[in-house]
């Protein structure tokens, strides 16, 4: 049902045309209004090979509402063919021409013998947010383009992770999170950013496992490949940043590819010399500085919340305020993550609320006793609530301003280093 | 035009003065098929996806300090909420005072298709109101809540006396129109249905209302105005539902951008006997002057104007024609908004760059009071033709146009079309900016910038030689109107 979004953090499902983009030579197909696709595109970092700007779009006019647009669908992806070089062509649609009954389907299988595949997913508004739209491409992709495959590559296995462009570091994560895979001893096989596109797609039925980070989105796919391409799963729920969940993390998907656990210990202690090695010499920041209290709220979706929260209670000893989940999480998967926001050092269990109301959030901010200055992980949205507080703010998830990052991360040992980098950086430019 | 208060819903620019956005042909013929009443604007059966009208509407009426928009559809509607809180932080920060005004969603979801979602629209008008206490409230349809019958001005009637503001309807189906300027219309009607108030008896002002998107030149047109003895008042950016309920007492109505002003200024004109300044804009030096001459005329202020004007004149133009030298024969391709693209054509010209090509991402045949617009009339009367096209930000049209024609630069207004030009090795340059050509400062300061954007051309060559373009050969091959269709 409808509600009050206020401050709101996510697109409509039309928005997984981002997660189109960040494929490499995949081209979404607008059947839409003429300007869903700049309403539902960032500002910076989208001028890549294709923009949203360029993104063929059917552009629906009155007419079309009233007499309906599959003409002018069907001329927009023949002449989307002709006039765009494309690996993947994936058709979403909007809200009007659900609402009106276009056939689309239909239309886009007139295009199965294309030199290029054209596949379709249906991403109206109302559907759902964002979050949901990626989930709907990833299925449109195996079920209108992936076959089973008889024959496994040996240690290959497909990450995936949280919507690409929605998290602001998804590009750097979904890397970061290869090597440490590859470390293992494994192949990692991803199919967004540079270098990745319909050569990954190609291989994902190859691959012995499907590795999900996240603690939600994408499990549906999961099960899907599971039941066509019979690809068995890893759910891990946890974004890992930091060492304490980042050897966590090896440690649980070595186990589950049976990879030698002197291997997996080898490298987990590397990293973590390293990143002791970097600790041991801050530490007098961490413990010096006169701005930084113990008490932290986060305000991000559910892989965020959840990460950053053990990180900062597991890694650096703070203490978890109430904190928010805004992503709209659909509410069958909600118990299982409260309960993975119990599962902290020393028994700590973090109260978390899952909020789309932005007022209620920054009421709940306003009033928590944080004993001194707050520290506040959250949207552009927070920034002014936190000001007013006195407190420190990083802006760590969407909507964005205060950051610019290209390929920065906050997975993984580098990740979480990264992480105090930008929290500290915030510390150091105020004295108490 | 006539203007109809009592209808919350405005006719399109399609509708009411006959715009289009597919032409490719030259500037004259554009303008005598315009005036001969022949242009018929062609459809396209291919096109790249451009703006929503709602963008422009209500990205106008969020930037009112102390307002809420309620924004009634899904989630990808409302989206825009997260630049307008941005906007509306750092525009009121940079001039100094505080809005607290609210751009909200309401997550329209698939069952509110089937069953209606107004009761939880009302309840959602009135939790706002609470929360926030707005100043005014704009409740806006979608595409979604258009096609299914919500009707959003009953419940705003409904609702009226209950929140004790000014509300009103605000209808932004996005499918209305191709053409995003409907919505500067849009917001320019709702304000005037619900906020502008007729002149208080007795109220002797010197103010004059100055349409234009950011204000960022406010201080120093607020500087030439008391040569004037004048006080402009910026719309909409900062501006307090107090002064816009003001704005039938000014001297005369002004805009940077006619595209932008066209409606308020005609329907202030209309309703209040407000002057509307018809002239062509600010940019460039003959623009300037013809400008500032006709407020002076309207206002009653010639002498003064033509004082202000000769002082300036000693202190630019020789600048000016100094750097006139380096740029004398470069050549452009343009593509902005019809409110800029034949402006700035103008000052290429004045500054010795001769246009190859330009595109306005729509025509308008007329101006609300049936005129041909005045950029365009000056051009013809001046006797300068060049090819132009209309499309509404059909990037693949720029790309086979720069292609064939490898100008020395290309300038637009538009976020998401310079990197383009850039990639095909053109350099470019971005007129985001209102402001950018204002006055003979701001010329001055343009023609400087183009110099400099033409002298260092490593970062095109650098990109460019590494970046592939997404267009097929076979679409460089073809004439830039191939999916232009006759209009049905």
């Amino acid at each position: 049902m409808a509600k009050l979004l206020d401050k709101q953090r996510y697109k409509c499902a039309l928005g997984a045309m981002q997660t189109v983009q960040a494929i490499h030579r995949a081209l979404p197909i607008l059947h839409s209004g003429p300007g869903c696709a700049q309403k539902l595109s960032d500002t910076i970092g989208s001028s890549g090979y294709f923009s949203p700007n360029i993104f063929p779009c059917t552009s629906i006019n009155e007419k079309d509402v009233v007499f309906g647009g599959v003409k002018k669908l069907n001329s927009t992806i023949e002449n989307a063919l002709k006039v765009v070089d494309a690996d993947l062509y994936v058709v979403l649609t909007g809200c009007i021409p659900e609402i009106v009954g276009d056939d689309s389907g239909e239309v886009v299988s007139r295009f199965e013998d294309a030199d290029k595949p054209v596949i379709y997913a249906p991403t109206a508004g109302f559907k759902g947010n964002n979050y949901k739209g990626h989930e709907q491409v990833v299925d449109a992709i195996i079920e209108q383009y992936l076959k089973k495959s008889d024959k496994k590559q040996k240690g290959l296995v497909n990450i995936w992770a949280d919507v690409p462009y929605q998290d602001l570091f998804w590009l750097g994560n979904i890397r970061e999170l290869e090597k440490l895979v590859e470390e293992l001893g494994l192949i990692p096989n991803t199919i967004f950013g540079f270098n990745r596109g319909i050569d990954n797609i190609n291989k994902i039925p190859q691959a012995e496992f499907n590795l999900l980070v996240s603690p939600w989105v994408g499990l549906g796919n999961m099960k899907k490949m599971e039941k066509k391409l019979g690809i068995p799963y890893l759910h891990y729920k946890t974004l890992p940043i930091g060492a304490t969940e980042t050897s966590k993390f090896l440690r649980a998907v070595g186990k589950f590819a049976n990879v030698p656990e002197g291997k997996v210990e080898a490298v987990i202690k590397e990293h973590e010399d390293y990143y002791y090695y970097l600790i041991e010499r801050y530490a007098d920041l961490f413990l010096e500085n006169r701005v930084i209290n113990k008490q932290f709220t986060v305000v991000a979706d559910a892989q965020y919340t959840l990460g950053i929260t053990k990180f900062l209670v597991n890694d650096l000893g703070l203490i978890p305020a109430k904190q928010f989940v805004v992503d709209d999480t659909p509410k069958n998967y909600r118990d299982e993550i409260k309960e993975e926001f119990k599962q902290l050092n020393y028994g700590i269990e973090a109260e978390v609320s899952f909020e789309t109301d932005g007022y209620k959030i920054h009421e709940e901010i306003k009033n928590h006793d944080y004993h001194g200055y707050p520290l506040v992980l959250g949207g552009y949205y927070e920034k002014e609530v936190t000001e007013n507080q006195k407190g420190n703010f990083l802006n760590i998830s969407w909507p964005v301003q205060d950051k610019v990052v290209l390929d920065d991360f906050y997975v993984g040992y580098t990740g979480g280093i990264r992480l105090i980098e930008d929290i500290y950086t915030i510390a150091v430019q105020r004295f108490n | 035009m006539a203007i109809n208060l009592s209808n919350s819903n405005v006719a399109t620019r399609e509708n009411r003065i006959g715009s289009i956005t597919g032409y490719v042909g030259t500037l004259k013929d554009l303008a005598s098929q315009s005036e001969c009443g022949t242009l018929k604007g062609c459809s396209r059966c291919f096109s790249q996806s451009s703006t929503c009208l709602s963008t422009c509407g209500l990205g106008q009426l969020s930037a009112i300090r102390d307002v809420a928009v309620i924004h009634h559809g899904p989630a990808g509607c409302s989206v825009a909420g997260a630049n307008a809180y941005y906007m509306s932080k750092v525009m009121s920060k940079k001039r100094g005072v505080t809005s607290n005004t609210v751009y909200v969603g309401t997550d329209m979801n698939e069952n509110d298709t089937i069953f209606g979602s107004t009761e939880t629209l009302r309840n959602v008008i009135l939790e706002v109101n609470k929360r926030y206490s707005p100043k005014a409230i704009f409740v806006s349809s979608s595409c979604a809540t258009g096609i299914i019958g919500e009707d959003i001005d009953s419940i705003v009637d409904e609702v009226k006396e209950e929140v004790g503001v000014p509300i009103v309807a605000v209808h932004c189906e996005g499918f209305k129109s191709r053409i995003w300027a409907t919505g500067f219309d849009i917001a320019d009607h709702a304000v005037l249905q619900e906020i502008v108030q007729p002149p208080r008896e007795g109220v002797k002002t010197n103010k004059i209302n100055f349409k234009n998107f950011f204000e960022s030149a406010r201080p120093e047109i607020i500087e030439i105005f008391k040569n004037f003895d004048l006080e402009p008042v910026f719309l909409y950016c900062n501006s307090t539902v107090e002064e816009l309920s003001h704005l039938s007492e000014s001297l005369a109505t002004t805009c940077i951008c006619g595209t932008l002003g066209n409606y308020l200024g005609n329907a202030l004109e209309e309703k209040y006997n407000v002057p509307y300044v018809r002239s062509i804009n600010q940019c460039g030096i003959k623009g300037f002057e013809t400008w500032l001459r006709e407020i002076g005329k309207v206002t009653g202020r010639s002498d003064k104007v033509e004082k202000y004007i000769e002082e300036q004149r000693a202190i630019y133009i020789p600048q000016i024609e100094e750097i006139k030298k380096e740029l004398t024969g470069l050549t452009a391709v343009l593509g902005m908004g019809p409110g800029y693209t034949f402006e700035v054509s103008r000052v290429l010209d004045e500054l010795g760059i001769k246009v190859v090509w330009a595109l306005a991402w729509h025509y308008d045949k007329k101006y609300e009071n049936g005129d041909v617009p005045p950029s365009m009339k000056y051009l013809l009367d001046n006797d300068i033709d060049f090819e132009a096209s209309v499309a509404d930000q059909q990037n693949y049209e720029v790309m086979n146009i720069l292609n064939k024609y490898k100008p020395d630069m290309y300038l637009s207004r538009h976020p998401g079309s310079t990197v383009w030009a850039i990639k095909n090795g053109t350099p470019a340059i971005y007129v985001a900016d209102e402001y950018m050509i204002f006055g003979y400062k701001h010329t001055l300061e343009f023609a400087k910038t183009i110099l400099d954007a033409i002298k260092n051309r490593s970062f095109e060559e650098n990109l460019a030689k590494r970046s592939k373009l997404p267009y097929t050969d076979w679409w460089y091959q073809q004439d830039v109107d191939t999916f232009l269709e006759e209009a049905k």
